[in-house]
């Protein structure tokens, strides 16, 4: 047991070191050591997450020989290691989904470049999930915006490099919003170790002291990291940067690297802040108009959207709104809500982007969806995942979706302030209807029959297009492997919910 | 009192007609209108032209920034929207600062404990003299080595940007631009054999002194990058390429990165289960003393002064 607690720290620096090596390796030995590593962390991960589970308590670890305040320290509960698990889970099946098309996509000779951006990021990733120091949280976000550019500029033409360069302003913007937030901080309270801020701060507020600085540091701190992971107003860099990147960038960036900031985000409430202070700062209330106003403005941009991949993209944009509603209802249940569904959305929207590339490449590259039409019967197993992904979104029962949308209704229905408590299930509503209308439009046309006259009886739907070539399972074995693994996960989180909501809140209860 | 209807006199109400339809025996539209299959929609290159080119000059006069007036003022109205928008951000900072403890008082929060204990007990835990080095290399050690990632990451995405492929360059010799490389300059070389030297050697003496006296890696391997500079500005790539090539950078960056690490993860796994680390602080004051800091700072420097010749020469013409 006790050398179990040295694997958090062991996953973070094994990813960092398979990062360094990958620079002399070639392509397939970084590729090689890449998956290696993404499985081997995934297992530290998860006997990290048995240990935290049986014992049910928090655990720190000093890095170095001195510890806090002085020295760095991570700190992890039962909820970190599991979050590390399922991040890796998701990154090696969206690896596994794009490889082939990653292959077509970049200069052979930058192969090992791209698997060191990904090493780097999973190593980020993971720092900013265990990390206890503010410090160390800023300089992995800075390796993970970095990251993240080299990911969506890696296939070099088009509107990639415009898309990175936008990504980048943009999340250095926050980047910068969140280092004055710290600075701040630093100043107010002269540490930079979570728990001892916390305890400041309580003196803070007590005191009446600051009070003007503790609102601007919060609301930039906020504001820094809403920017980064793209909650509505800020969400402009966006579509581009998801759209046209290659996707298994795609896929990592909407579930992993904007959850990860989501992630940040949670520790600092609960850890840095106290959910208790952030309650009572009406920044909270901010976050909440604006998660409902990116749940309706996402999807109606998605709706006006006509290009499947952008599509996906401006979705995620509501599906953030819902996770930033969730803190925004400013309760436990809604925390715990909002962490199911950073699970269930990372898990959906991976599978959503992998399976929209194979059914864009039976329609001959095309992303619009005039070209799609009939893609599901080109690429059946394409086609199943879509639509598997799909109903996850809109919320039918049995999917992971709907326990998310459920735990919402759930936590809003409990909340004790009508003025919360209306909005949330009138949105709710309306942004399930809005959700449905542009992914089954997408379903409904991926399976429309064409070739031939619209007289093909129903019994001959399954016409052979003439116009694009279909795929057969077989082809593409790994890829179809990788879609059914993504379902099977969907639908774990769809039926399976109530020990995973238990495991949250758990690890919320030593969260703090 | 009710009545049998004949079967041709059933047949002409409106009952039978529409259980006959409903019943698919009859279609009312059968015979009475023409029917015919959808044409495709096909649409001829002409109107296709047109087309294009109608929302090509929608496009030009949307975006026409001379004639469009709504497109003027909003240009306008953005403009001014983004002075206000940082003149408020930029009083509502400064507003913030004035409420912060001034600089240097005496109760400040920050002197706290954490600086106090730095100071006191800096020499003893780390064995340098310099104690901001100490601080960073062996008290934020995690810090420190996520920062020096973050310049090797750096290097790659510029790499991703801007590295040309070598065989690429030579099937393709019109795209080589590297043939327009300035000529050899005599007053800069003379002045580079005199002061590339000294850069070097007192990079050196920063980086091997960095836990004695001020500097350290970071500001020692910046001079040593500094001095290739000068030296591959003066004399150009081919003279350069003798010693300081793209395998040399790269043994060069993935051994002090590793050795890096390798000291990092051997330092955090004794700290953290209690054990003594073996590396032996020395007397303070003596050249080999300090722990893991004068390791480090070597390969921190030698990593440094890659990075800073890794981008200038991937600036300058896409390669190493």
């Amino acid at each position: 047991m006790e050398i179990i607690r040295n694997f958090p720290c062991l996953s973070i620096l094994l990813a960092m070191f398979s990062a360094i090596i990958s620079s002399a390796l070639k392509g397939k030995g970084a590729r090689w050591l890449n998956t290696f590593v993404i499985i081997v962390v995934g297992a530290l991960s998860a006997a990290a997450l048995y240990m935290t589970m049986t014992t049910g308590e928090s655990y720190v670890y000093v890095m170095g020989h001195v510890p806090a305040p002085f020295g760095n320290e991570i700190r992890f509960g039962s909820l970190e290691p599991g979050v590390a698990l399922f991040f890796c889970v998701i990154m090696l099946l969206s690896l596994n989904g794009g490889r082939k098309k990653l292959l077509l996509e970049i200069d052979p000779g930058k192969e090992n470049l791209y698997y060191i951006m990904v090493d780097l990021l999973l190593s980020s990733l993971l720092a900013l999930v265990y990390t206890n120091d503010l410090f160390t949280a800023y300089v992995f976000v800075e390796i993970n915006t970095i990251a993240a550019c080299g990911l969506i500029m890696i296939t070099e033409r088009g509107r990639t490099i415009e898309a990175a360069a936008r990504y980048m302003i943009m999340s250095l913007l926050g980047s910068g919003l969140f280092l004055i937030g710290i600075c701040l901080l630093y100043d107010m309270t002269g540490h930079l170790l979570m728990s001892y801020i916390r305890v400041s701060i309580e003196d803070i507020v007590a005191s009446g002291m600051y009070h003007a600085p503790l609102l601007v540091t919060i609301a930039l701190i906020v504001v820094g990291l809403a920017i980064k992971s793209a909650l509505f107003p800020f969400h402009a860099w966006l579509p581009d940067a998801y759209g046209y990147s290659t996707v298994s960038s795609a896929a990592m960036l909407s579930s992993l690297v904007s959850k990860g900031y989501i992630f940040l985000l949670i520790k600092l409430i609960y850890r840095v802040i106290g959910f208790d202070t952030f309650l009572n700062s009406r920044i909270i209330n901010v976050l909440f108009v604006f998660g409902l106003a990116g749940m309706i403005m996402g999807s109606i941009s998605a709706i006006r959207e006509n290009d499947i991949r952008r599509m996906i993209s401006f979705s995620s944009v509501a599906q953030i709104g819902y996770i930033y509603m969730g803190f925004g209802l400013g309760t436990s249940a809604g925390m715990v809500a909002s962490i199911f569904h950073i699970l269930s959305h990372a898990a959906t929207k991976s599978l959503l982007f992998v399976s929209g590339v194979g059914l864009t490449d039976v329609s001959g590259g095309h992303k619009e969806f005039v070209e799609l039409t009939g893609s599901g019967y080109r690429n059946v197993a394409a086609g199943i995942a879509f639509m598997v992904g799909s109903l996850s979104m809109v919320g039918i029962p049995a999917f992971s979706g709907f326990i998310s949308k459920l735990l919402f209704a759930q936590a809003a229905v409990q909340h004790n302030q009508f003025a919360k408590l209306l909005p949330t299930l009138i949105v709710l509503a309306v942004s399930t209807v809005l959700n449905t209308i542009y992914f089954m439009k997408t379903v409904i046309r991926i399976y429309t029959p064409t070739g031939g006259t619209s007289y093909v009886a129903p019994g001959n739907a399954r016409h052979e297009d003439q116009k694009y070539a279909s795929v057969s399972i077989k082809e593409n074995p790994l890829y179809v492997i990788t879609l059914l693994c993504f379902i099977i996960l969907n639908i774990i989180l769809g039926m399976c919910s109530q020990p995973i909501t238990d495991w949250i809140t758990q690890g919320l209860s030593v969260f703090a | 009192m009710s009545h049998i209807r004949k079967q041709s006199e059933y047949e002409k109400t409106f009952a039978s007609k529409f259980f006959q339809w409903l019943g698919g025996e009859k279609d009312s539209f059968t015979g009475n209108m023409e029917m015919r299959p959808q044409k495709e929609y096909m649409e001829e290159e002409a109107t296709i032209e047109e087309r294009m080119k109608d929302r090509q000059q929608a496009l030009a006069e949307v975006y026409d920034s001379v004639h469009n007036k709504e497109l003027l003022f909003f240009n306008k109205l953005y403009k001014c929207f983004s002075i206000v928008f940082c003149i408020a951000i930029v009083a509502v900072l400064i507003y913030t600062v004035s409420y912060l403890p001034s600089v240097g008082a005496e109760d400040k929060p920050t002197n706290n404990i954490v600086s106090d204990t730095y100071i006191t007990n800096g020499l003893e835990d780390t064995g340098a003299v310099n104690i901001v080095t100490g601080m960073i290399l062996s008290y934020r050690a995690f810090d420190t080595f996520g920062e020096t990632n973050v310049l090797f990451i750096a290097t790659c995405c510029v790499m991703i940007m801007l590295m040309v492929d070598e065989k690429e360059l030579s099937k393709n010799k019109d795209s080589n631009d590297r043939i327009f490389e300035p000529k050899n300059d005599a007053i800069l070389q003379v002045i580079a054999t005199l002061l590339v030297p000294i850069v070097f050697l007192f990079g050196i003496y920063i980086i091997l002194n960095g836990h004695l006296s001020p500097g350290g890696g970071f500001s020692g391997g910046a001079m040593i990058g500094a001095g290739m500079i000068l030296y591959v500005a003066a004399f150009g790539f081919e003279k350069t390429g003798r010693f300081f090539n793209e395998n040399v950078y790269k043994c060069v960056k993935v051994t002090a990165l590793i050795c890096y690490g390798c000291i990092v993860t051997y330092y955090f796994l004794t700290g953290a289960n209690g054990f003594e680390s073996l590396i032996p602080l020395g007397t303070p004051g003596k050249i080999l003393s300090g722990g893991i800091t004068l390791p480090i700072n070597i390969f921190v420097g030698s990593e440094v002064a890659c990075t800073m010749y890794a981008f200038y020469a991937l600036f300058r013409r896409g390669g190493l």
